[in-house]
């Protein structure tokens, strides 16, 4: 059955932070105290917290919106009706209309250098009025203004056309260039383009993002946090006037994707935290994906809009219901172009389909089904039907005593609909053809390496527990994350993997520490480049490596604000292991553990490579590779 | 919490001296070294009840390293013979008996010495306090902990340990470990309560046996001499309506 949701949070306030739930100037925001500014919400079929229905704000005029809202609808695959606009936020801050034509951005960082400095403190709250409406602050997490923009002061003209100095051209004239550094053609020169995500040390939990993925342009990319939230950035179209701020992902839009969720069958919280975020791949104007939590999938719809309708008879310019007495003509609304705004509403909400935690989900090339695993089971679903779903895969046993692995991450094929993989916890993959059965528990292939006697341990299952899977483009291989290592496979070989590539081959020594400490079962994730030539995958320390499979060639990156200067090129690092020592290298010991890079994604196209490394998230890219080979 | 000195050190990458001498001092330190991870796998396997609902994939990898430990001990003969009642019940018993005994010993600084393990759950604490189960297992050196008036942390620590151990016995089905991956209603401990025992002593529990283990209250004449006094003080306001 159905059961209530727990409303604007306030039984959770011993689980999460204070701040989460304090609105502007201390009050405790609820759904009773933000503006009403639509129709009374009716209730949600699922048990999500229903937010009240903001109406959509004023935002600065750029075309590339910022405002976003989050409406839920209780009947899903009918939008609200759109209200009138324009109201105040509690509090106070007045977002009064921005003139049509800004003169320029209004929220950048104005020069890299000042960015770089010790950052002021915060302006008094600066929550948006969406966020106000929906009944809770955006937390600290300042994305809009904290981000390192590098684009905003016109760079000087280049000295010299030439690969290496085209990597010092735009830097700032009055600014001493980097040394060069030669980066070798095939280890790429990858520059961070972007920083976005608080500064401050201390970071809160819900900030720490949990997910990071492209759509299937790369003009999109989303990103999911521990605090149910999602952000999308987009990227800016490249224009003539500013050629240097080409490509630079700019919010888009922010909005609360899942709630936290008590189960009252088994006293058991359920985290909002997203685990995954998959795109759809666009059918019209509109941008949707798929966000899910440890048990419930969203559709998420995102559309923007840039007109709405002016003149109703019942209502007025407010929103408010007009007295009859005083209409006394009838007109016809009149659509009226207005700021672009982007609106996100959720259209599905597949729920009570998982008893196990909801580890990955994955989009058939159909566009009609998805699929969706937790750690027994995986169940397919129809993108429009949210009260059923079937399951393919139950590798539950009849007697739980006998459980000895799980599913770990799934996915379909890229291209064949009826084709699928999961991997498990020990190590193996299965290759499942729905056309053959209704369940799939019979795998048409499964990817097994034998195991290495002269490097068995205790730990030797562990570390074979596969993280994460991944088709390559071409759908010819598979990638995949154990602990240690990332394989790549080829379909047709079942016996072992074509390539073995050691992502931190150091850490072997230290297994039984990594297991105390529970590092151990840390999930990391891999990505394809979009030509399948490049692989990539995190480590400890805020390390990412890069693996070339033509080249044989592998670079070792750090994602850290330190290390990471505006447009100088990133400088590979080296753990050193007891031999000869260069000077940059750090040694084992001194790797920390707490900075885990797990999230990491590659552009379709580009090389362009969006790293999220604790709350913050890294967007490098190749400018003198920009084209992949 | 497990702080210990020992190297830490797999399985085929030992480095340390102790390997050059006489194999003997090699498979004692091995031993030991297996035994840690043993007691630490166990922790990790108790503490992940406590909280949120626990991972299943890490529940599920560290109780097959702790089965991988158990073979291993099994082999080689250092898992203890197990007592004739258990002999015919799956080997996974072991393996429950060895978490409830770890449960129990838990406030004892993980102290879970192998002896403890193998024998069937009727060994150790719980035949002390049910005299209901046939236990006929040889006295273990911890039983005569808790025979006396042990620390209240143990006792707090009891509760959840043998609330188990009813549900076992009453269903005559031991499966604690469906208990780890159930997806029923679990019993949901405050972490706090069962670290510091926090019950307040030992709750009358079906079993006669606890009972003995109650704590020992101030003194009689004390505690009549209170509750003659609230008894009055009852009356007082009873009187006056």
């Amino acid at each position: 059955g159905r059961r209530p949701s727990r409303g604007d949070g306030d039984g959770w306030q011993r689980r999460l932070p204070r701040d989460r739930w304090v609105g502007q100037k201390g009050t405790l925001l609820s759904a009773a105290t933000a503006p009403a500014l639509a129709p009374t919400p009716r209730p949600a079929p699922s048990p999500c917290a229903s937010h009240p229905v903001p109406g959509p704000a004023p935002r600065d005029p750029r075309p590339a919106i910022r405002a976003s809202r989050s409406s839920p609808s209780a009947h899903p695959g009918r939008p609200q009706p759109h209200p009138a606009p324009r109201t105040r936020a509690p509090g106070g801050a007045s977002w009064a209309r921005l003139p049509a034509r800004p003169p320029a951005r209004p929220r950048r960082e104005p020069s890299p250098e000042e960015a770089e400095e010790e950052r002021p403190p915060r302006p008094a709250p600066r929550s948006r009025p969406e966020d106000a409406r929906r009944g809770r602050s955006l937390r600290s997490r300042p994305w809009p203004s904290s981000r390192v923009s590098l684009a905003a002061r016109p760079p000087p003209p280049p000295p010299a056309p030439g690969p290496r100095s085209r990597a010092l051209a735009v830097l700032p004239a009055d600014r001493a260039p980097a040394a060069p550094a030669a980066p070798a053609a095939d280890q790429g020169s990858w520059c961070l383009c972007q920083l976005n995500g608080a500064a401050d040390l201390e970071v809160s939990e819900a900030d720490i993002i949990s997910t990071v993925e492209f759509n299937h342009t790369g003009e999109l990319l989303a990103t999911g946090d521990k605090g149910g939230r999602v952000v999308i950035f987009q990227r800016e179209p490249e224009s003539k006037n500013a050629p240097h701020s080409q490509g630079e992902y700019d919010v888009y839009s922010t909005f609360q994707s899942h709630e936290p969720e008590f189960d009252y069958l088994k006293s058991l919280e359920i985290e909002e935290k997203i685990n995954k975020i998959k795109w759809l791949p666009q059918q019209n104007a509109a941008h949707s994906l798929l966000s899910t939590n440890d048990k419930t999938i969203k559709l998420w719809k995102i559309t923007e809009r840039d007109k709405r309708p002016e003149g109703y008879n019942l209502k007025d310019e407010e929103g408010k219901l007009k007295d009859l007495s005083t209409v006394t003509s009838l007109q016809v609304p009149v659509l009226k172009p207005m700021d672009l705004m982007v609106e996100v509403s959720p259209r599905r909400i597949f729920a009570n389909g998982h008893t196990y935690h909801i580890n990955s989900i994955s989009v058939n090339s159909d566009c009609e089904t998805y699929m969706s695993a937790d750690d027994l089971r995986i169940n397919l679903w129809h993108l429009a039907i949210t009260d059923r779903s079937f399951n393919i895969v139950d590798i539950k046993p009849a007697n739980m005593e006998d459980l000895t692995e799980v599913i770990t991450a799934s996915e379909f094929h890229p291209h064949h609909c009826n084709l699928f993989v999961y991997s498990s916890s020990k190590g193996s993959l299965r290759l499942c053809d729905m056309r053959a059965a209704a369940l799939c528990d019979k795998h048409s292939k499964l990817f097994e390496e034998p195991e290495d006697p002269s490097n068995r341990s205790f730990f030797s299952e562990i570390i074979s527990s596969v993280s994460d899977v991944k088709f390559s483009h071409s759908g010819r291989y598979m990638l995949t994350r154990d602990y240690l290592t990332v394989k790549v496979w080829d379909l047709n070989m079942e016996a072992r993997p074509i390539e073995t590539y050691q992502v931190h081959d150091y850490l072997r020594s230290k297994l039984c520490s990594l297991y105390e400490n529970d590092c151990i079962f840390d999930k990391f994730e891999c990505a394809w480049n979009g030509s399948d030539s490049v692989i990539m995958t995190g480590a400890y320390n805020n390390f990412f490596r890069m693996f070339d499979r033509n080249t044989k060639r592998d670079v070792t990156l750090e994602a850290s604000r330190e290390s990471s200067k505006p447009r100088a090129v990133l400088k590979p690092r080296r753990v050193c292991v007891g031999g000869k020592r260069r000077r940059d290298d750090i040694s084992v010991d001194s790797l920390d553990f707490t900075k885990k890079i797990l999230h990491t994604a590659w552009h379709p196209a580009e090389n362009i490579i969006a790293i999220a490394a604790t709350n913050n998230l890294y967007i490098f890219q190749d400018k003198v590779n920009s084209d992949m080979h | 919490m497990f702080a210990r000195g020992l190297k830490r050190k797999c399985v085929g990458h030992e480095e340390d001296v102790e390997g050059a001498l006489a194999g003997l001092k090699t498979v004692s330190s091995y031993s030991l070294q297996r035994q840690s991870l043993l007691d630490m796998s166990l922790v990790k396997l108790q503490l992940c009840h406590m909280l949120v609902e626990p991972n299943l994939c890490r529940s599920v990898l560290i109780a097959n390293t702790v089965r991988q430990i158990q073979e291993e001990m099994t082999q080689d003969g250092t898992w203890r013979a197990v007592a004739p009642q258990a002999a015919g019940r799956a080997p996974l018993d072991r393996l429950v008996s060895t978490e409830i005994l770890c449960r129990a010993a838990w406030e004892q600084e993980g102290a879970c010495p192998a002896p403890g393990l193998g024998d069937g759950h009727t060994q150790g604490p719980v035949s002390d306090l049910c005299p209901v189960t046939s236990a006929q297992a040889p006295r273990h050196p911890q039983s005569s902990v808790w025979e006396m008036d042990g620390p209240r942390e143990n006792r707090g620590s009891f509760h959840k340990s043998l609330d188990q151990i009813f549900e076992t016995l009453e269903t005559k089905n031991p499966s604690c470990m469906e208990e780890l991956f159930s997806d029923v209603d679990s019993p949901y401990y405050d972490l706090d309560t069962v670290l510091t025992g926090m019950m307040g002593g030992a709750r009358p529990g079906p079993c006669e046996g606890l009972e003995g283990l109650a704590p020992a209250t101030p003194g009689p004449s004390s505690s009549c001499k209170s509750d003659l006094g609230e008894l009055d003080h009852v009356v007082e306001i009873l009187v006056e309506t």
